[in-house]
């Protein structure tokens, strides 16, 4: 079931994985440990269900890259959170394997633990997680504090993070007094503070109005090309996912039913359950000029007007349309490497695919 | 039909009842009938008690000490040692405050010879002036919670030196400065260990509940068989008193904090300590805090109490004026318990709110100034009062200490009212309280005394089952079987007469009080800010007012129960009424209630769960008054708590009857408490 790609658009050159994990398992319930102790590793997941057994994490595998954003994406009891979770360890692991930069996470002692979220790790809090005592400084310097760094230091750092979130002088404020919006911008830095190279982010948004989830959104595209941290993100809004992410994993029942690009995602479902999601999604806004140009066929009536691989066709389709010729695609190095035909537009835009209803289509448009 | 087979807990109820009679009437009082009495197997027990408490403080363990007046060794219990030397170093902290506050050489003598310092004349600590201890205080105040903290405190201080009551409020002050937090160290230990080791809760759990319904006077006997008598004993009992509640509620609040604010704490890299110290108990604080405040009630609370076993201060003064029947006097020392209580209180809170400015550039000066400006007013302080001593020749020294009872009064005023209430009022007065006792008090009693132990256990085990099952059920049993057992099973049904009496009538007035109160915002406040105020006032204080009117009888102690009790009913059922969700108001707004009706089918039946909880504090507060009661001569429990004190051997004794009537408020405990919360779950707003 769990299909598992590894084309994707990466540009890393670094081989290994910020994140790896392998056959993950979180399996709750009175009996699992007599369950497990029983079978020898191969865990079948009838028998243990039957037994009572209940599957947060079913055979989890995905790697994540340096740089890269994961979104992990699925409906409340899909198991995301608990993913999240195993992967940082706030609890333990049933079976499997979980490597951050190729230690071995789940064989580390308290110490090594500790260590490694003091120096490497950040999260961010569906419910922001504040400390009710603490004002916006101090809460962004806690991880600071309890690493052991000066007083003098870590509010310094904290009032460049403060900077950094736009709260600026608001750092005497105690959480109570801010906004939902201003809570979690607290958040964002305090999980900052320590400069992770790894950054988990749990439903940051999800308890936030439609517009301040969208300004946050924007914000934390703009730390992100800023900060260029190794992110997982964990969330059960669709969009949120299409729009932020570098890939995608989708989750139900404990299971990653696919992970690849926001594009194959949408153009290659990989089960009925994915297909749900991306039959509403206009494709416009997902699709790149890369997944949508034709081949070069020798054709000579090129435009003047170049566009970039990886533009969303949605910025460039009002250009393509109002150009008589087709348009070529260029990579990074203004290499023509394919060529966008207004025909192929209009069909994502507004053509028919023979599973489409009625209904969809009104959606996507 | 119909009507039964949908109340089928109503049919139970008149079942019971019918079996309950039946019972009462087939049931011949005789001795011999054990359905009438039980016979005491437990009357063995407070004599074993003695015995093995006197073996473990006298012979078990012997250890070789030296004696430094014989100049030889000689043998000593282990346990009689361990307990002498606690009690020493506790007595040694208290002085040691004391003698900083109002001067004395104890601390001197601790540290040389009782010779040395009849030897030396200048070996006494002088006190300080109360200017300084006042601007101490008034400076703290200033510091931790601005203006009008300060404003408090100069009053509060000025009040106590003015009244010449300066020296036994701070003997009172230096004994809750050892006792609150010690109680607050303790509470907050034993409350992590409970959060870290489930078992450790287990265990502890049933030791609060019998710790918080045991009667204060209960603590004192075994204190003073481990620890003698004087202030260290008074502190030791109070610690015992004031832990439990400190206990509870560290661990709700630690129990409250949210995973989410945890895991932060874990993935911000905390260790163990840290996330018990930086997160855990920061983040509980707003409960930490309430449970301050209740240590340091119950510090002044057992202030009383704790001067039948020689604690110093303002409660042993108050003690004594109320045996002399001086009610201004005893109010004046009330007033200064609870402006102690009440500054404490605040002091403390504001200490545990403050904020600390980073990136203040501050010069040395501005850091240190409230430092700076207490030793100023060190100075100045000194300085008047040398000034002082000029000005105040052969007489009081105004400026440095006003000798006890030699401030200002106005105990004539209250005795000429209260001289004026007896003339006119007094046989008006005399003709309520002789009929309360012919035609309530004294049928209710017989009642009560008439009831066969059968009877009462098919009652109350009956509706224990009816409301929680047959768990609840053996519960209550059990604790009634204990007391049945006893020898003292006529003196508990006393206890409970008394009680039910008191508890019935405050949670009348309660409700009706609150529900009027509840109809409107400000009147809501306001109760509230009244039920604060008199929570604060030692239970002993409500005798001072009832003795001058009624003299020393049940009703005395009654009115004193109904006043004390009725708080937490009124508190509860305001509590519970505005605590009824809008959506629900607004829907019965919608739907053109008339206040009745709101009332009536709105907001008492959502709050009647809280309500219920009032009425559970209202027993326990019944019971402890019932108890305190017996100061003033009543003929139950109580009284002979009070006479296992004043007995060489009365440990057996004092704590059987202490467990009795934990054990009757445990019972009462049980039912309330399973009803409201199956209720509050039936309703939807637990």
């Amino acid at each position: 079931m769990t299909t598992e790609t590894s084309n994707s658009t990466d540009t890393s050159t670094d081989k290994q994985p910020v994140i790896k994990c392998e056959g993950v398992y979180k399996i709750f319930g009175d009996n699992t440990a007599d369950m497990m102790a029983k079978s020898n590793g191969n865990i079948d997941v009838e028998a243990f269900k039957d037994a009572g057994c209940i599957f947060g994490v079913n055979n989890a595998s995905l790697e994540v890259h340096r740089g890269e954003m994961l979104i992990v994406m699925g409906l409340s009891g899909s198991g995301k959170s608990t993913l999240l979770r195993c992967i940082s360890r706030l609890t333990d692991t049933t079976d499997g394997n979980i490597f951050i930069d190729g230690e071995d996470l789940l064989a580390m002692n308290a110490r090594e633990l500790m260590s490694i979220r003091r120096n490497k790790m950040g999260m961010v809090f569906q419910s922001f997680a504040l400390l009710p005592h603490k004002t916006v400084i101090e809460n962004i310097a806690f991880p600071l504090q309890v690493k052991g760094t000066s007083t003098e230091d870590s509010m310094k750092r904290a009032m460049d993070m403060v900077n950094l979130v736009d709260l600026t002088g608001r750092e005497n404020y105690f959480p109570r007094q801010l906004s939902g919006g201003q809570q979690q911008r607290v958040g964002i830095a305090r999980s900052l503070a320590v400069e992770p190279d790894i950054w988990f982010l749990d439903e940051p948004f999800s308890a936030l109005d439609p517009l301040i989830r969208k300004e946050m959104q924007d914000e934390f595209l703009r730390l992100q090309e800023m900060l260029n941290k190794t992110i997982l993100f964990v969330t059960h809004d669709f969009d949120e996912a299409l729009r932020l992410a570098d890939r995608i994993a989708i989750m139900k029942d404990g299971v990653i039913e696919q992970c690849d690009t926001p594009a194959n995602i949408v153009l290659h479902p990989a089960t009925e359950y994915v297909a749900k999601f991306t039959n509403e999604v206009p494709r416009e806004r997902v699709l790149t000029c890369a997944n949508v140009m034709d081949e070069i066929d020798g054709e000579t009536n090129l435009s003047d007007l170049k566009v970039p691989h990886n533009a969303v066709i949605e910025t460039v389709a009002e250009a393509v349309l109002n150009d008589p010729n087709p348009v070529a695609v260029v990579n990074d190095n203004n290499d023509t490497i394919g060529v966008l035909h207004r025909k192929s537009i209009i069909h994502l835009l507004f053509g028919k695919d023979e599973e489409e209803t009625l209904g969809n289509q009104a959606a996507g448009a | 039909m119909n009507f039964l087979s949908d109340h089928p807990k109503l049919v139970q109820f008149a079942g019971l009842l019918v079996v309950f009679f039946i019972l009462q009437f087939a049931i011949s009082p005789s001795d011999s009938n054990f359905l009438w009495r039980l016979p005491a197997f437990l009357a063995a027990v407070p004599e074993m008690l003695n015995s093995s408490v006197e073996y473990a403080m006298f012979e078990w363990m012997p250890i070789q000490t030296y004696n430094v007046e014989i100049e030889d060794y000689e043998e000593s219990a282990l346990l009689m040692e361990v307990t002498r030397s606690m009690s020493r170093s506790v007595l040694f902290c208290i002085e040691f405050i004391r003698e900083i506050l109002v001067g004395g050489q104890k601390t001197i003598v601790a540290f040389t010879s009782w010779d040395f310092v009849s030897e030396n004349d200048w070996a006494y600590w002088p006190a300080l002036p109360w200017t300084v201890v006042a601007g101490v205080g008034v400076t703290l105040g200033y510091a931790l919670n601005g203006r009008w903290l300060a404003v408090l405190v100069g009053c509060a201080t000025t009040y106590i030196a003015v009244f010449g009551q300066w020296e036994p409020a701070m003997e009172t002050l230096s004994f809750v400065l050892i006792a609150a937090p010690a109680s607050v160290l303790l509470g907050v230990i034993l409350a992590v260990v409970a959060f870290k080791s489930r078992a450790f809760e287990t265990a502890l759990m049933p030791l609060l509940n019998v710790a918080q319904t045991m009667p204060h006077f209960s603590y004192l006997v075994p204190v003073t068989v481990f620890f003698g008598v004087g202030d260290h004993a008074g502190a030791i009992a109070t610690v015992i008193f004031a832990t439990p509640p400190m206990i509870r509620l560290t661990l709700l609040g630690l129990k409250g904090v949210s995973p989410e604010v945890l895991e932060a704490g874990e993935m911000n890299g905390c260790n163990k300590v840290q996330l018990m110290f930086k997160v855990l108990i920061p983040t509980a604080r707003h409960d930490i805090l309430v449970g301050v405040n209740q240590v340091i009630m119950q510090c002044l609370a057992m202030a009383v109490i704790a001067s039948f076993i020689g604690a110093k201060g303002l409660g042993f003064n108050l003690l004594l004026a109320l045996n002399q029947l001086r009610i201004g006097q005893a109010l004046e020392l009330g007033i200064c318990i609870v402006l102690i209580a009440v500054v404490l209180d605040k002091l403390s809170l504001g200490w545990a709110n403050k904020q600390i400015d980073y990136f203040a550039d501050l010069s040395f000066v501005e850091r240190h100034k409230y430092s700076l400006i207490m030793v100023a007013i060190l100075v100045i302080g000194i300085v008047l009062a040398g000034i002082g001593s000029l000005i105040f020749k052969d007489g009081i020294n105004y400026f440095y200490l006003i000798p006890h009872n030699q401030g200002l009064t106005t105990e004539d005023f209250w005795q000429s009212g209260v001289d004026w209430i007896v003339d006119n009022w007094y046989s008006n007065l005399q003709v309520f309280n002789v009929g309360l006792i012919v035609n309530v008090l004294i049928p209710m009693k017989n009642a009560y005394l008439s009831m066969p132990v059968a009877a009462t256990f098919v009652l109350v085990m009956g509706i224990a089952y009816i409301v929680g099952g047959i768990r609840s059920s053996l519960v209550v049993g059990g604790l009634l079987l204990f007391i049945a057992s006893t020898e003292w099973w006529d003196r508990a049904l006393i206890t409970a007469y008394m009680a039910t009496f008191g508890v019935v009538v405050s949670a009348t007035i309660g409700l009706i009080t609150g529900s009027l109160c509840a109809q409107n915002r400000f009147a809501t406040k306001a109760i509230l800010l009244v039920c604060d105020t008199f929570q604060t006032f030692p239970s002993f204080i409500y005798l001072i007012p009832v003795i001058m009117l009624f003299g020393v009888t049940d009703t005395s102690v009654l009115i004193a129960v109904i006043i004390y009790a009725t708080i937490p009913a009124t508190r509860y059922t305001v509590e519970g009424l505005s605590n009824v969700p809008q959506s629900l108001q607004d829907a019965g707004s919608m739907s053109g209630v008339n206040r009745m009706q709101r009332w009536l089918q709105i907001e008492l039946p959502l709050a009647f769960p809280h309500i219920m909880l009032g009425v559970n504090q209202t027993v326990v507060f019944a019971l402890f008054m019932v108890i305190i009661g017996a100061m003033i001569g009543t003929d139950d429990l109580g009284q002979l708590i009070l006479k296992s004190l004043s007995d060489e051997f009365g440990i057996g004794n004092g704590l059987m009857l202490g467990l009795c009537v934990a054990f009757i408020g445990l019972a009462v405990d049980q039912i309330l408490r399973t009803w409201a919360s199956e209720r509050k779950k039936a309703l939807g707003v637990a």
